[in-house]
């Protein structure tokens, strides 16, 4: 063996050298490995077929189905093209862009078979082999039926062409580097389709199947983990998603009166109800949608999710607590015609508290006249937003309202951003959980005022752009996040 | 010296030979001719419209010794600029500046008594006489300052409201009226100014209300506060009919600020110092009012079928050797529902009683009208009350303010000496005004070999299109009063004018033709006039279904129309709309989702012409229609205000837009329950098509004719007509909302 | 309290719950704001608070106390009428008028940060907005005149 002189030193340098070098050409062939392991092959492109070729009868169903899933509301900018993508999803890692799902042939999918349509709901796999990023909720998509998928390529090929390139993703090194979703598609893809427990019985398993799947609910109402999944073990604990909070919709929903199936359906399918209040921000799209859906089906979704909701409160119970309630409405409103004339004006101490005279002044006026939900203001003991975890919800209704719906009947709320600072504000809201909740105060209501106006200006911003030619007025959205006062 | 003059005036509106225009009424044309002096033995001939029921020149035109100027008119500004155009007419025919001139609106005490702001008949009404009143009181004057002068009345000329001599002498209008000069009747021919020397008249003179509308100047009657005025505020029912069983007002009475609870019957207000203290006190008064509700409105998603099931009075409008149908008849219903005002200021009034007189300051359309229907409900002499019109926000018809007008009325006489305001909330506007009524029409056609219109059988189903006041039962409070005023049996309105038949009579030339109108007096939903009364539906029924005659005749739909119009004005506003918006017989084949339609009609086929061709685009995915653009061609007659003209042309457009692709008044089998912007939405700026045109026929020396109405139905029809051209489907059912059009699509 | 109104300071004596509609009308004798509805749902009452459009129906003065309120009768006078006045009186926007003052307020509030403001811009911002006689045309192109008076204004460097 060679001893410590100087070719000793370099031969074990040499040694180390060709150590390194062999470590190296192993991480390679490992990656390429992966590589091979995780690429996917190109689906070959195909001549759009014409429009007239797919059944009317299996449209009709993809119609459904896509309502269901809210396609339109993440493929398409407010006030813009319809499916045409291009909305920005921003995620903790970055913003993602939605991208175009009309039969456009050289920027949407109009070149894809069924085949490819299908790969990318059950794996999240885009028609060239590239991995899509989980924004597109694959991992419950992968639980919709082929015959499902079926429908909704059916839906989508006959769609208006759009011709619309979305902008790229904003997105850091390594992640802007697709392949990576190999690895998180190991640990959190589970792929699908949906199977039938045995001990469920039908119905229950077509709400799981639509609300797991297609409905995607946890997407929203599941907290996510650092690597941006849901957590298995706290499914329907919910999460906060473009500054609105998805309320729990297990046990710990902050609901005053607890939903049973019957009022989450009637929510849903009519984007309120009258112990709940009015569907707001990214539920009002949703529910939006759902009027289009099969009533069954949402039946089966609200039934499926009031599962959750109530393990803890015996239906009985529930019952009686809504009876209560009522009773207590009834006394507090008197068999008055269906406008402002009338309210019950509540003793308040309004000397001594700032929220209280806000409230007074601006709030009571609708908030206790006696005409129903979903036109009158809600009763808001009643309000998940004032009972809930997180003062956000309240503050970005406080601040921009229910801005008017075009052309439709729809509740309209204005907002106070431009008539109260922060401090008001945060007056009211104080005022409004101390008077309207039996929980204890909210933390951090000053941090959740300064993230709603920054997002609102950052809304406006982006969503009409200066340049931007008149609205061609095709597909105009009820937008809840573009606020406009 | 007056009576010399009195005997000289007669002889001098008589006719000396000038160039004498005589009165036409609507619909025929100018005549020149030399008049011979009037003679004993004749008949007093009709004098011009408005004339004639109020001859005095001196309550048209009064001239002060200091030469002030004022034009009396018994018509109102509702926002369509009526006010400017009668001090151009009067300007013009004076030979005085637009800026000499005064204007004074309807005021039961001072005023000619025009009846009602109504009908587009402002122009043809009152702008008529006082263009006849002005040109006969200059002959006067002029004939005055000749006399001074010692010259022929044929040497003087006039200017900025004086007289010149040739010889340079100046007599200003001041100083040549007397107290008798111009209380002398109207003649039944004016020297009217020939319309090539118009200066004024066919201009865009600005109008002269809208400079203090947009600085904050006290324009509307909701700007008035005289000293003293108390607010009000009433509690209505919550539906009609309700009966108030008990109010425990006892806890509203010791509310900060108020002065007085109000109860006669089942009316029920609350009067208080200040305005937010009317407010809060109505809202407890409301939360402790008891009411007994027995109204029964009908199924609102079965309208067509109960309107047609009502009991009828079937009036034969028209009916012209009415034959057996050709072998290929079509046939059609088309609906509407009903429509409400929705006047962006809700109906306000403030009232004084003094003594024993009352003062009403309302901006209901028809002063003379409303304050007899007061004076009834108050057992008052009429001379004892008074109505001055203070503009409101746009009306559109019969709305809230007769009855605001009322209540006010009522308010002041229970508080005595002090002015009293009532305003009605948004929701009680949206409630209680008298809407336009749902109607139904059936039509059946058919077409000859020639593919021209050969039959038609046209029948319309309507409510009275007015229950204006007249007497205390049109009026709402005093139908609730303890004292109960009842409801009039209501009328329909004799054509030519018309209701529910208004434009029921296409102006094409068709053969064989008969049109019905099933008059329904039963009224379960409270109704009146909404602009165009029943010329929106039956343009939008008449002009839908010649289009559809069109497509099964293979014609294009403009062409189609002319081959059946002779009148030279109608046709050359269908050509000139066609023409200017670049009409061409299907320009959208491969163009998905964008189609273009037409519509004509002559407003009461006495008044205005209008021609509307518009494109517009249907969103597949939502059904949403949006109106791309518009090109309108009118003939009015006479131009007096082109802008003005353009003005109201464009937002009938509007307005026809917003009521015929969204409105309908929604209610359960008790309530109305459109109550507000958001159960009854109308147009927002999100839909405003792109652009608008409007092209003007100007027919210099032809009477003036109305044109206040003239676009809303034929706008209806061009824009159902485009969706059918953009979308293959034909919607006969109004509103034509996103819904409907996306049902029918599909998916 | 104390009110700043068009830049003048106002002593009131109301329930700080008053909206502020009612006080400017009242108290102040202002005409411009105008009750369409007290919901919130028309625009007509719309004045600005420190630059920016509010619904003066629903705002109480409690609310107000240290803000400037600016209502169309700060902007100009019929003898002397700012720019956007002038505007929409030489383009004759109006027909009955009563829902123009808000509309003035909203757009010179959006002109004021955005003079570049596009078509769309404009649309957008004035959606809160209803004019029943149909007057939208006139309106949008009285906003562009304005526009206009004001990009060649600041480029002369006058008012």
């Amino acid at each position: 063996m060679p001893g410590p002189t100087r070719l000793g030193r370099q031969m074990r340098a040499k040694r180390l050298l060709g150590f390194a070098v062999v470590f190296c050409c192993f991480l390679a062939l490992a990656a390429g490995g992966l590589a091979v392991i995780a690429w996917q092959p190109a689906i070959a492109p195909i001549v759009r077929p014409p429009a007239t070729s797919f059944d009317p009868g299996l449209v009709k169903l993809g119609a459904e189905l896509a309502a269901i899933g809210n396609c339109d509301v993440c493929h398409t900018v407010p006030g813009g093209r319809e499916l045409a993508g291009g909305r920005a999803v921003p995620t903790p890692f970055g913003t993602i862009y939605s991208t175009n799902i009309t039969p456009d042939d050289e920027t949407g999918i109009g070149n894809w078979p069924e085949a490819a349509f299908r790969r990318a709901m059950r794996l999240g796999v885009r028609r060239d082999g590239a991995y899509l990023y989980p924004a597109f909720p694959y991992d419950h998509f992968t639980l919709v039926s082929d015959d499902d998928d079926k429908a909704l390529y059916a839906y989508l090929m006959t769609r208006q062409p759009i011709r619309a390139q979305a902008p790229a993703d904003k997105l850091p090194f390594p992640l802007d580097i697709r392949l990576v979703m190999f690895g998180w598609n190991l640990l959190f893809l589970h792929p699908g389709p949906y199977r039938a427990g045995a001990a469920h019985d039908a119905s229950s398993n077509r709400g799981a199947y639509l609300a797991e799947g297609l409905g995607h609910c946890g997407a929203c109402h599941t907290p996510r983990n650092a690597l941006g999944a849901e957590k298995p073990n706290r499914k329907f604990a919910g999460s906060v998603v473009d500054g609105w909070t998805a309320y729990a919709l297990n046990a710990a929903s902050p609901a005053p009166v607890p939903w049973n199936a019957e009022a989450l359906d009637h929510y849903l399918r009519h984007g309120f109800d009258e112990n709940h209040g009015v569907a707001r921000g990214p539920m009002s799209d949703v529910a939006d949608d759902l009027r289009s859906a099969s009533a069954e089906d949402v039946r089966a979704i609200a039934t499926y999710v009031a599962k959750h909701m109530n393990h803890a409160v015996p239906e009985n119970d529930q019952v009686v607590q809504q009876v209560e309630l009522q009773d207590a409405r009834d006394k507090s409103h008197a068999d008055a015609s269906a406008d402002s004339q009338s309210n019950t004006l509540r003793a308040v101490d309004t000397e001594n508290d700032e929220g209280a005279v806000i409230y007074a002044g601006a709030c009571a006026g609708c908030h206790e006249g006696p005409r129903a939900l979903p036109y009158g203001g809600i009763d808001l003991a009643l309000s998940s937003a004032i009972s809930g975890p997180s003062a956000g919800n309240l503050v970005n209704i406080v601040l921009y309202g229910l801005p008017a719906a075009e052309a439709v009947r729809a509740p309209i709320m204005p907002g106070f951003a431009a008539a109260m600072n922060d401090a008001q504000v945060a007056a009211l809201a104080r005022y409004l959980r101390a008077r309207f909740s039996d929980k204890g105060p909210w933390t951090a209501i000053a941090r959740r005022i300064h993230d709603a106006r920054s997002r609102q200006r950052v809304a406006t911003a982006s969503h009409a752009p200066a340049d931007a030619p008149a609205p061609s007025g095709t597909a105009q959205r009820t937008n809840n996040e573009a606020q406009r006062q | 010296m007056i009576d010399a003059v009195v005997v000289s005036r007669r002889a001098v509106l008589a006719g000396s030979g000038a160039l004498v225009f005589s009165f036409s009424s609507a619909g025929r044309l100018l005549a020149q001719q030399n008049v011979p002096p009037l003679s004993a033995a004749s008949p007093a001939p009709a004098l011009p419209s408005s004339l004639n029921k109020t001859p005095l020149l001196d309550s048209w035109i009064r001239i002060d010794a200091d030469g002030s100027i004022t034009v009396f008119t018994g018509k109102a500004e509702l926002g369509q600029g009526i006010n400017t155009a009668l001090i151009q007419i009067a300007a013009e025919q004076l030979d005085a500046d637009f800026d000499q001139i005064k204007l004074q609106t309807a005021d039961t005490a001072l005023t000619p008594n025009e009846g009602y702001t109504a009908g587009s008949h402002s122009m043809q009404d009152s702008g008529t006489a006082v263009m006849n009143a002005a040109a006969q009181v200059r002959q006067l004057l002029i004939a005055e300052a000749a006399t001074r002068a010692g010259m022929a009345a044929d040497q003087m000329k006039t200017q900025h409201a004086a007289v010149l001599a040739p010889d340079g002498r100046r007599f200003g209008y001041g100083e040549l009226v007397s107290a008798q000069l111009l209380h002398v009747e109207a003649a039944p021919h004016s020297p009217l100014k020939d319309p090539s020397q118009f200066k004024i008249m066919n201009r865009r003179i600005p109008r002269v209300d809208i400079p203090a509308k947009m600085t904050g100047g006290a324009a509307f009657v909701q700007d008035l506060r005289p000293n003293g005025m108390v607010h009000a505020r009433i509690v209505r029912p919550p539906s009609y009919g309700a009966q108030l069983v008990s109010v425990d007002d006892a806890a509203v009475q010791k509310m900060p600020g108020v002065l007085k609870v109000v109860r006669d019957g089942s009316f029920l207000a609350v009067i208080a110092e200040r305005e937010f203290q009317a407010i809060e006190a109505m809202r407890a008064l409301a939360a402790a009012a008891r009411w007994r509700e027995t109204a029964k409105l009908p199924d609102q998603s079965a309208l067509p079928a109960f309107l047609t099931s009502l009991p009828a009075q079937d009036i034969t409008v028209l009916s012209q050797q009415s034959s057996a149908f050709a072998k290929q008849s079509f046939s059609a219903t088309y609906t509407r529902p009903y429509l409400s005002h929705g006047s962006i200021g809700p109906s306000c009034a403030v009232a004084q009683f003094d003594d024993d007189a009352l003062t009403v300051w309302t901006h209901t359309q028809g002063v003379f009208p409303d304050r007899d229907a007061i004076a009834e409900m108050l057992h008052m002499p009429k001379e004892k009350v008074r109505c001055i019109h203070s503009e409101g926000a746009g009306c559109y018809g019969h709305n809230g303010a007769d009855d605001a007008a009322a209540d006010a009325a009522l308010l002041a006489r229970a508080m005595p000496g002090r002015p009293v305001r009532v305003q009605w909330t948004r929701e009680q506007e949206h409630a209680w005004e008298p809407y336009g009524p749902a109607m139904a029409v059936k039509v059946t056609a058919a077409l000859d070999a020639a593919g021209q219109v050969a039959n038609w059988d046209y029948g319309v189903w309507s409510n009275t299109h007015s229950t204006r006041p007249g007497s205390a039962g049109s009026l709402l409070a005093a139908r609730y009063l303890a004292e109960r005023f009842p409801e009039p049996a209501p009328k329909p309105i004799p054509m030519p004018e018309g209701g529910g038949d208004r434009n029921s009579i296409p102006l094409y030339k068709i053969p064989h033709i008969r049109v019905i109108y099933h008059f329904l007096p039963d009224m379960p939903v409270r109704v009146s006039a909404l602009r165009a009364l029943g010329g929106y539906m039956n343009v939008f029924a008449i002009e839908s279904f010649m289009d559809e005659l069109a497509v099964s005749a293979g014609a294009d739909p403009v062409a189609f129309r002319l081959k059946h119009l002779d009148d030279p004005r109608a046709r050359e506003v269908v050509s000139t709309a066609a023409e200017r918006f670049g009409w061409t017989n299907n320009p959208h084949a491969g163009q998905t989702g964008r189609g273009q339609g037409f519509a004509f009609a002559r407003y009461k086929n006495l008044a205005a012409y209008c021609a509307i061709a518009c494109e517009v685009e249907v969103d597949r995915e939502t059904g949403r229609a949006r109106m791309v653009r518009a090109v309108a061609a009118v003939d009015s007659g006479q131009a007096v205000n082109p802008d003005g003209i353009a003005n109201q042309i464009e937002g009938a457009i509007l307005q026809s837009m917003s009521w015929t692709l969204y409105e309908s008044v929604t209610f359960d089998d008790t309530r109305i329950t459109s109550v507000d912007w958001s159960t009854y939405p109308i147009l927002r700026f999100s839909a405003v098509p792109e652009s608008m045109e409007i092209h003007l026929i100007n027919r210099p020396g032809m009477p003036f004719l109305g044109t206040g109405e003239a676009g809303q139905g034929p706008a209806a029809a061009a824009i159902a007509n485009a969706i059918a051209s953009a979308t293959g489907k034909r919607f006969r059912d109004l509103p034509i909302t996103r819904a409907r059009i996306k049902a029918a699509i599909g998916a | 309290m104390k009110l700043n109104v068009n830049n003048a300071q106002h002593d009131i004596d109301v329930d700080p719950r008053s909206p502020l509609l009612y006080v400017l009308r009242e108290d102040l004798r202002l005409n411009a704001a105008k009750f369409g509805c007290g919901l919130g749902q028309c625009g007509a009452c719309t004045v600005l608070v420190d630059g920016e459009p509010v619904f003066s129906c629903v705002t109480p003065v409690a609310l107000l106390a240290d803000k400037k309120i600016t209502t169309l009768e700060g902007l100009g006078t019929i003898e002397d009428p700012a720019p956007i006045q002038r505007a929409f009186i030489e383009g004759q926007a109006a027909q009955c008028g009563y829902c123009i003052p808000g509309i003035i307020m909203r757009a010179h509030a959006l002109l004021q940060k955005n003079p570049r403001a596009s078509e769309a811009e404009i649309r957008a911002t004035l959606e809160p907005h209803l004019c029943r006689c149909g007057t939208h045309m006139r309106i949008l192109r009285a906003i562009h005149r304005a526009q206009a008076m004001l990009m060649s204004a600041s480029a002369g460097g006058g008012r």
